[in-house]
């Protein structure tokens, strides 16, 4: 056990150089001063550099004022995951001034700003003052943009610091700036003449520096909401529907972003699609269900308080088998809870949403890239399955910008389901039943409205109704038809993306985990395995459990359940599916808020593998 | 053949169908219920105006008028969503072809208590769409209870007396940017069906307040919502009357005994002056009428107010003419090509 915490941390020498691409640096300032672009901006330089890096931003639930965090992996062996550890930070709050010089691991780094009148009382860290405000005095940014400037400053220190090429910013702020030539040199030029004062003002002590890798140049950088905004629009959707909450507002702002660049109809210049923001969650799932119904690809984007007040709704759709795709960026509940943190706990809630006896389909992206392409294929799958299909993204993913694969076109064509237009109820002969199980596979025939067949209409209800859609009050009729829901479930089951294996040779031990937590994950299996025990990983991206999950819990002797929850939601799910083997299931559940570390997963499974 | 047809199963009208085409299943609700009497003259008004019903969608909430769109236009979809939710539900159906006439029908527990905030949503962005609220100030379903429209003072037996000032679904449509409101009354089915008409010409929200008694829990001589009460305190604004678009107004009215109102759609809603001098485009007008006959305890019925000119949800949008609903995959999904362009636009390694 002590071989793998050595490992997971190493106590940092302190020769100047000796500590390349391997450490974590964070960044403490107020929020609202501005200091996204400044963080961004490293964080782009260095993955333009080559180098794999992953950012976390931690912010407060607040306007202007509190203290927020950003903190940058480097990390030349490709692990993305949050670390607990941070080798360099940059103080530039007094409010979180002694946190943050508290934060610094043994050997570390200070850099801070010289109006900070606090002492550094540490002894064990290298402190580097830094003078912001006699260098953005003597900038000639206008006196109004001061104070968001003052942020580049650590920009252009760290960068003289590091060894972060001045080119890279210059490309990372570019970018950030679409272009605009104006904030790109106001902003540059703080860059450099802070790297120009730390060159000569500042003399290295510290053994953390970064260097040119090959390691990006296949990835691109973005956030999960907007690329399950581009998976939607390459899906098809024709009508979203929202309301804001933090953390999904982005991936509908997003939308609205690309649709009209790739969404008009190329002859007429018209809008293939709408947007509407509700005044709630209420009318927000409504309306998306209402399109829905109506043969539109129809999505919504919320958080854990919005799906409870989407609730009704949810079972209407579920009952009345109405295709609509309901993004949940998850942050951490109950209530309003910490709506600014990330979390898995709306798993439970989402799999039963619903009064009565409900199962709902859903998909677990586990990557950005992955939000994009379930962003399309859930449209494809809620219309084949005529269901709401929800797709539960988290804060980590959804907001935070990671390295991923480039998007790639889909690889199937749109499916629209089973969906009877005028010239197929001719050929029925205008026969047909809104809820017959004609394929036995649960799933039914639909119409949708502005067909013309005069008998292609029928009366959607959230009322008992028969194989015609008539009101009903008969319990048998009532038990077929949940029977039959109960058969489209288990259709459902070979329709879903199967889960990601990865397995070393020799080891009846498991790993289940889905979504944000994969990087943590893959890197506690590394520490794992080099500590002479090693684990088959699966990775869920859907539910129902496909045949792949059962097999996997069955031929491991043991399997640790990973999430960020307090229950252990899916732990508690397999339990229930699989409940004559659920002893061969352990929950690792995380909880404060944080993205989970390979530190929390190695320690929890030592733990218990030492019981054995 | 067309004579048997025509003693089977009534009068073509322009639509090839004949009157009993509009009909939907058997009504459930009580006899006498003035819901019932809305359905009949929404049946009237769509096969007097040739309308074909796979043009038209239904939509309603939850409660005994909630039940009734099955009572009518068996051959249009429609969707009977929850309780207080039927505005997003049709606001979101009608994307889906933006050419079909959306009608729905509420009542006064769906509009006025659970579907409040949504009701005023719906007038907001003026949806073209007829919403009918089946007053009666009492939940049927229930077995009863007060509605958020019943007047002070009411007594209802098992219930006591109700404490509560109601709310005026007329005055909330009028001050809530709706473009077309009128209040009737289900003992006045002549009125209703012009009224539904004019509502079914109107691009953007009509809201009809139809008192519609309770004939089983809120029908007494002194309840507010009765037959008696209506028949008793009635001021028709109006004689009303709706020609269709392409049809002369073939009567002849003296100078300053008419207004006529020109719909969007080339047909114009003809208001014959009673005792009143009333002008439903104003809306200041609309508001002191409507403070008025709460006050002196009138049941005002015909147009209280009219806006042709504030543009509709879907003027709003840029909607191509080919219904969202009817786009062909390759109209729904951006070109190969463009994947590389979107990555280019994400930050590069």
């Amino acid at each position: 056990m002590s071989a793998v915490q050595t490992k997971v941390m190493p106590t940092p020498p302190t020769k100047v150089g000796s500590i390349v691409n391997d450490f974590s640096i964070t960044v403490g300032t107020s929020n609202g001063s501005g200091s996204q672009t400044s963080n961004l901006t490293i964080l782009r330089s260095l993955f333009k550099m080559g180098i794999p890096v992953s950012g976390k931003n931690l912010f407060p639930s607040n306007i202007q004022g509190l203290p927020t965090w950003y903190t940058i992996r480097v990390s030349k062996d490709g692990f993305l995951a949050r670390r607990e550890e941070h080798e360099i930070v940059v103080a530039m709050n007094p409010d979180s001034f002694a946190q943050d010089l508290a934060d610094v691991i043994p050997g570390g780094v200070l850099f801070y700003a010289d109006d900070i009148k606090i002492p550094v009382s540490r002894e064990d860290v290298i402190a580097y003052p830094m003078p912001i405000k006699q260098l953005v005095k003597a900038s000639d940014a206008p006196s109004g943009l001061k104070n968001y400037i003052a942020n580049m400053v650590y920009v252009g220190v760290l960068a003289q610091n590091l060894g972060i090429d001045l080119d890279m910013i210059h490309q990372a702020l570019e970018f950030h700036f679409k272009g605009n030539q104006k904030p790109i040199d106001l902003n540059f030029g703080v860059v450099q003449s802070a790297a120009a004062w730390a060159e000569d003002n500042l003399e290295k002590r510290d053994p953390y520096q970064v260097e040119r890798m090959d390691a990006t140049s296949d990835f691109i950088m973005t956030d999960g909401n907007t690329a399950a905004a581009l998976g939607s629009v390459y899906g098809g959707v024709n009508f979203a529907a929202w309301y804001p909450i933090t953390p999904a507002t982005s991936l509908v702002e997003e939308l609205e972003e690309y649709l009209p660049m790739l969404r008009k109809d190329a002859e007429t210049g018209k809008d293939t699609y709408a947007v509407v923001q509700a005044e709630d969650e209420l009318a927000a799932i409504g309306m998306a269900i209402g399109a829905g119904w109506a043969g539109l690809r129809a999505m919504t984007s919320t958080s854990g308080p919005g799906l409870s007040l989407m609730t009704e709704f949810a079972g209407l759709a579920y009952y009345s088998e109405v295709p609509i795709v309901v993004w949940d960026v998850q942050r951490v509940g109950p209530s309003t809870g910490l709506p600014t943190r990330t979390s898995q706990g709306d798993l439970s809630m989402v799999y039963f949403l619903g009064h009565g006896d409900t199962q709902n389909v859903i998909l677990l992206p586990g990557s950005v890239n992955e939000c994009f392409e379930f962003g399309w294929r859930a449209f494809d799958l809620a219309e084949r399955l005529q269901w709401p299909v929800y797709v539960l993204s988290d804060l980590d993913l959804g907001m935070n910008q990671w390295m991923t694969e480039p998007f790639e076109y889909p690889d199937e064509p749109i499916d629209r389901g089973k969906v009877l237009w005028e010239q197929d109820i001719e050929k029925l002969s205008g026969k047909w039943g809104r809820y017959q199980d004609v394929d036995g596979d649960g799933i039914p025939y639909r119409t949708v409205p502005g067909n013309r067949h005069p008998a292609s209409a029928w009366f959607a209800r959230g009322t008992g109704h028969n194989e015609f859609a008539i009101y009903t009050e008969d319990g048998g009729e009532y038990e077929r038809n949940m029977a039959r829901l109960s058969r489209k479930f288990d259709t459902a089951r070979t329709f879903v993306p199967k889960p990601i294996t990865d397995t070393m040779d020799g080891t009846d031990i498991g790993i289940i985990a889905y979504g944000s937590t994969e990087p943590a994950v893959q890197e506690a299996r590394h520490h794992l395995a080099k500590a002479g025990l090693k684990t088959d990983f699966l990775r869920l991206r859907a539910i129902p459990f496909t045949k792949e999950v059962t097999e996997f819990i069955y031929s491991h002797e043991r399997s640790y359940v990973i999430e960020l929850n307090r229950d252990g939601q899916l732990h508690q799910l397999l339990s229930l599916e699989y409940a004559p083997v659920c002893a061969k299931l352990t929950s690792v559940a995380h909880l404060d808020g944080l993205s989970i570390t390979a530190r929390f997963i190695v320690d929890r499974i030592w733990q218990d593998e030492e019981k054995k | 053949m067309a004579d048997q047809t025509t003693r089977t199963r009534g009068k073509m009208n322009l639509a090839g169908l004949a009157k009993s085409d509009y009909k939907g299943m058997p009504t459930t609700l009580c006899q006498g219920c003035g819901h019932n009497s809305i359905s009949s003259q929404i049946i009237a008004a769509s096969y007097e105006l040739d309308i074909h019903p796979e043009s038209i969608v239904k939509f309603s909430g939850i409660g005994c008028s909630s039940k009734s769109p099955a009572y009518f236009l068996g051959q249009s979809f429609g969707f009977n969503g929850l309780h207080g939710r039927m505005p997003s539900l049709a606001t979101g159906a009608m994307f889906g072809n933006h050419s079909l006439t959306g009608i729905g029908v509420s009542g006064d527990g769906d509009t006025a208590s659970i579907g409040m905030g949504q009701f005023k949503h719906i007038m907001r962005r003026n949806l073209p769409f007829v919403y009918i609220v089946e007053n009666n100030g009492v939940y049927g379903l229930t077995k009863g209870q007060f509605s958020a429209t019943a007047e002070p003072g009411l007594t209802l037996k098992g219930h006591g007396t109700n404490l509560y000032m109601p709310v005026d679904i007329a005055w909330e449509a009028v001050v809530g940017n709706a473009t077309f409101v009128a209040r009737s009354f289900a003992g006045d089915p002549k009125q209703v069906k012009e009224l539904i008409k004019a509502a079914l010409s109107h691009d953007g929200i009509a809201v009809l307040d139809i008192i519609s008694p309770c004939v089983t829990f809120n029908n007494t001589d002194e309840s507010m919502h009765s037959y008696a009460w209506g028949r008793d305190h009635e001021v028709a604004l109006h004689e009303l009357s709706y020609v269709p678009p392409r049809e002369d107004i073939l009567v002849d009215y003296q100078e300053g005994e008419v207004i006529d109102v020109t719909m969007h759609d080339g047909s114009s809603i003809v208001l014959k002056k009673l005792e009143h001098d009333y002008d439903p485009t104003n809306r200041s007008r609309a508001i002191a009428l409507l403070e008025e006959a709460n006050r002196k305890d009138w049941l005002i019925t015909g147009l209280i107010y009219i806006d042709t000119q504030q543009p509709s949800l879907f003027d709003v949008y840029n909607l191509p003419d080919t219904p969202l609903n009817r786009l062909e995959p390759s109209q729904m999904r951006p070109p190969r090509e463009s994947i590389q362009k979107v990555n280019q636009m994400m930050f590069a390694g």
